[in-house]
């Protein structure tokens, strides 16, 4: 990692501190080469009323995702987005975004899948440092050219397909979203079936925690003690098992799978990215209704 | 496509998007944000407020509908520049208009205006969310309209 961890007692307990900046380490490291500061929000419009001066936008919708095919990047198209947007190979990343941070945690997901290496998400995401009144500009910076090796993606690691959820069931399984839609009594958008699924329900064997579950209110992740209550001792999950989370189209499951696997310390997590939209239409997978989790097939 | 029923005010909208750069058009986008109309308190019964479930972010519509002319009213709030852009192409696309006009706006009119490689797909459905839920206030407006005849 190019730059030391942030040493900060609020970050100590977790499984992987150097996972995570405070405001007051990015505040106080902004500006030095070798660190780039990304913004990746829900909201496209939200970078240009005003970010961290200094800071990139970098939008998971439009950017990161093949304009044709439901998939990301390619090697060559992410070398090339990262050298538009003036990154290095061994720069140190830090995302930050609206939302507690859903779209920038899914943005260090991807940017795993290319294997960059120090790509750290800032803790209580864009909310923090706006509720701490810390400074936001609407200079965008124009950062010269690099150049950024071609990276083959490496689904193999922490994405999960539908088959190997398939073949999953019966271990650890999370689905993070609303209780409403883990029943089956929502399946979709009303007017917009097209957007859901087919079908209601969850996948069987799935535990129901809400994304939420995981965040403060302000935003900033729960205490390392706190998550190790509700998820190990509450849930009985062992950071030794294989873990896989799963939402509608993989955002809210990004959040969770950062806390499995970087916060709690879990070797093999997954985030199923395809997740309701795929396999609440997939034929012939089975689904569980009700707020229980049910049986593997 | 439907473009030839679109009303002249969404049209000039429509042709204002066309007209710039995929990027220009989030800045027009970002303009529509900044000049959503504040909605007086005393206008609208707060129990009036329909959530857009459509949204991620919490925005909120109400329509008056008398025989002559629909009222849209939309609230969002300002961390969500996107969504209160949508709202207020709405709002202000639909300014004068009589509730058969506002019915026979062209659901796919959020897909005409060329946003799709600038906020993809996904977001837009947001906005179509929007104007279903304005129509069928238009129409439950209508009802009641008939209904107290």
């Amino acid at each position: 990692m190019s730059f030391p961890s942030d040493p900060s007692p609020e970050l100590a307990g977790y499984a992987h501190p150097e996972r995570l900046v405070t405001t007051e380490w990015l505040e106080a490291h902004k500006g030095t080469e070798g660190l780039v500061v990304l913004e990746s929000n829900e909201d496209v419009l939200l970078y240009d009323t005003g970010h961290i001066p200094g800071a990139i936008k970098i939008d998971w919708h439009t950017e990161l995702n093949d304009p044709v095919v439901r998939d990301y990047l390619e090697g060559e198209a992410f070398a090339d987005l990262m050298s538009r947007k003036g990154i290095s190979r061994d720069d140190t990343i830090v995302i930050y975004g609206d939302k507690s941070n859903w779209w920038a945690a899914y943005t260090l997901w991807v940017f795993t899948l290319f294997g960059h290496q120090d790509v750290r998400l800032l803790n209580g995401g864009r909310d923090a440092w706006v509720a701490q009144g810390r400074p936001l500009t609407k200079d965008v910076p124009t950062p010269p050219a690099t150049t950024y090796p071609v990276v083959e993606r490496d689904d193999s690691q922490i994405r999960a397909f539908k088959d190997d959820v398939l073949s999953h069931l019966g271990k650890p399984l999370i689905d993070v979203r609303s209780p409403e839609e883990y029943s089956g009594e929502r399946t979709h958008m009303p007017a917009y079936p097209e957007e859901g699924a087919l079908r209601g329900g969850h996948i069987p064997t799935a535990k129901s925690i809400p994304w939420a579950t995981a965040a403060e209110a302000d935003g900033r992740f729960k205490s390392h003690g706190d998550l190790v209550d509700i998820y190990l001792t509450q849930q009985g999950f062992e950071p030794g098992e294989d873990i896989i989370t799963y939402c509608r189209i993989g955002e809210r499951s990004s959040h969770t799978w950062f806390v499995m696997k970087y916060l709690l310390g879990f070797t093999n997590a997954k985030n199923y990215d395809g997740s309701w939209t795929e396999w609440g239409s997939a034929v012939r997978v089975p689904i569980a209704t009700g707020d229980q989790p049910g049986e593997a097939p | 496509m439907s473009e030839s029923a679109l009303p002249p005010s969404l049209a000039a909208i429509r042709e204002d998007f066309l007209a710039l750069s995929v990027q220009d058009r989030l800045q027009l986008l970002l303009e529509f944000s900044d000049t959503l109309p504040v909605v007086p308190e005393e206008l609208v019964d707060p129990d009036a407020w329909e959530r857009v479930e459509e949204c991620q972010s919490p925005v909120f519509i109400t329509v008056d509908t008398t025989p002559a002319e629909v009222m849209v009213y939309a609230s969002a709030p300002e961390e969500s520049p996107t969504t209160r852009g949508f709202a207020s192409i709405l709002v202000q696309g639909l300014h004068g208009m009589n509730p058969q006009q506002v019915l026979a706006v062209p659901p796919d009119f959020p897909l005409q205006l060329g946003l799709q490689n600038a906020v993809s797909m996904l977001r837009l459905r947001g906005m179509s969310g929007m104007l279903w839920r304005i129509k069928r206030q238009v129409d439950e407006g209508l009802a009641e309209l008939a209904a107290t005849k």
